[in-house]
């Protein structure tokens, strides 16, 4: 499915996130999520200020809107790279819509 | 789905989190025994405590506490525990217990003799899977066989009620047994029934140079379970038949540890990971209960056991002269099973040789050509010079 900026894309609630030593890992914990059993996942600094700003209650647009306030970048820049973050995540079921 | 790392996210196994997460002092695994209460009566086990007793069902932690301990663990960085007991699946809050270790996002290691599995167990199993295969003891394909080792009328048939829940869900799981000396066609028996368990991809383990009581309770069990060990020679007649495949086994296990343990008491992993026993103690490992050595997780904190506790009890030297004299010179240390823990379990202290796990040590030994018959390894100098030679292709 493609990401379309309009829609409200938000955290899976059985996929667990811990920060570890500095690294933020992205846990799946029920079956159907991510790639395969005993596999985590890490972010860089764009997907955990993108994760954290996830939520039911607002589109996609609006948290690219908040990262480009939050984050010296053009809007194009962080469109693509929000849009191919949750591409990655969605298609794992990690986040849903 | 393909696997590729991609711009955005990375993938992680857990093993290569914790190859590259060694720098803490912390523990990343952590054993839990939630209840020294068994359902079974097994014949040679070492902790086994009688499943209704109520002043250890009373002892034991809360619901509450354990979250407590579990939430803590969670904090300090744990990714791994493994469920034992007793049985474990005994806990009647084992299902919250477990979801709740998954909603921390902490892999789970499951120790069951699988009597208690049912089929709300297999569907929390399978929407939250472990993430380790459970580990199923089984002693037998028959009532006969299975209950002359659990000593309990009905629990084969409830055992394998259990592993046909696991098949039929598909949930991964793999086998172990015992090996009590001439009941060789059982070995062979358990080994083509493990070819029908899918996940399954090594022949079953069977222990048999079984541990004393753990607690020291008993000195008639213990006498038993001494009678139904397999005996050195024995233990080296069923390693021979597989001679080939136990010398690679080994061959990098003799690398990394074989070297003398010197005057340290504690010269394994104890203390660098830890062991919380059903009353709230944390133990440096799963067998090591004596009391000078376990940390009382109700009134403290993870951070202090490992941080302090579990170091300073490292540090501690032995000064046992026959110790010194036999087992801190030995550097069959990797090939023999005595530690701390079973000096203790064997001897009630830390650092006496273990006569039995040194007479299969040397055995061990002269099968792999380490040392000729009747050498003992701590009188041999040049060990160095002998790995090196038996590490050579």
């Amino acid at each position: 499915m493609k990401i379309d900026i309009i829609n409200k894309y938000y955290k899976n609630k059985d996929v667990i996130v811990r920060e570890i030593e500095g690294e933020y890992l992205m846990i799946p914990i029920a079956s159907g999520i991510g790639d395969m059993e005993d596999e985590m996942y890490t972010l860089n600094e764009t997907g955990i200020a993108t994760w954290e700003k996830l939520s039911s209650e607002k589109t996609l647009e609006t948290v690219i809107d908040e990262l480009c306030e939050e984050y010296d970048a053009n809007k194009q820049e962080i469109t693509t790279d929000v849009i191919g973050l949750i591409e990655e995540l969605f298609k794992r079921k990690i986040v849903l819509c | 789905m393909e696997r590729n790392h991609s711009k955005y996210i990375a993938h992680q196994s857990l093993n290569n989190f914790f190859s590259n997460h060694q720098k803490s002092s912390m523990s990343s695994r952590l054993d839990m025994e939630l209840t020294e209460r068994c359902n079974n009566n097994c014949i040679h086990c070492y902790i086994n405590q009688e499943e209704n007793n109520k002043e250890l069902i009373d002892k034991e932690l809360t619901t509450k506490a354990l979250k407590d301990i579990i939430t803590k663990a969670a904090d300090i960085g744990v990714m791994s525990i493994r469920f034992t007991g007793g049985e474990p699946l005994l806990r009647t809050d084992f299902k919250e217990i477990y979801l709740f270790t998954k909603q921390h996002g902490i892999k789970i290691t499951l120790f069951t003799n699988a009597t208690l599995i049912d089929k709300e167990m297999i569907e929390l199993f399978k929407r939250y899977p472990p993430g380790d295969k459970i580990e199923v003891t089984l002693y037998g394909l028959s009532k006969v066989k299975y209950e002359k080792i659990s000593r309990k009328p009905g629990t084969y048939k409830k055992a394998m009620n259990g592993i046909n829940l696991l098949l039929d869900a598909k949930i991964p799981f793999i086998i172990k047994s015992i090996y009590i000396t001439g009941k060789q066609e059982e070995i062979k028996e358990l080994e083509e029934f493990s070819k029908l368990v899918p996940h399954m991809d090594h022949n079953p383990g069977f222990s048999m140079n079984f541990d004393l009581r753990a607690r020291r309770d008993s000195t008639k069990k213990n006498d038993f379970i001494k009678s139904l060990r397999t005996s050195p020679e024995d233990t080296i007649r069923i390693i021979a038949k597989k001679k080939q495949d136990y010398k690679n086994g080994i061959k990098e296990f003799v690398a990394k540890f074989m070297r003398p343990a010197k005057d340290s008491i504690f010269s394994c992993g104890c203390g660098k990971g830890g062991s919380i026993d059903a009353y709230g103690f944390l133990q440096p490992c799963l067998l090591m209960r004596h009391p000078d050595t376990v940390y009382d997780l109700k009134n403290g904190t993870f951070e202090e056991a490992f941080d302090s506790f579990f170091k300073t009890l490292r540090t501690i030297k032995s000064t046992n002269l026959e110790y010194l004299e036999k087992c801190a010179k030995c550097f069959l240390n990797g090939l023999c099973e005595r530690c701390s823990a079973k000096s203790w379990m064997e001897h009630g202290k830390l650092d006496t040789p273990v006569d039995y796990y040194c007479k299969i040590a040397h055995a061990k030994a002269e099968l792999l050509g380490l040392i000729k018959k009747g050498e003992k390894a701590w009188e041999i100098d040049n060990y160095k010079k002998r790995i090196e030679k038996f590490l050579k292709p």
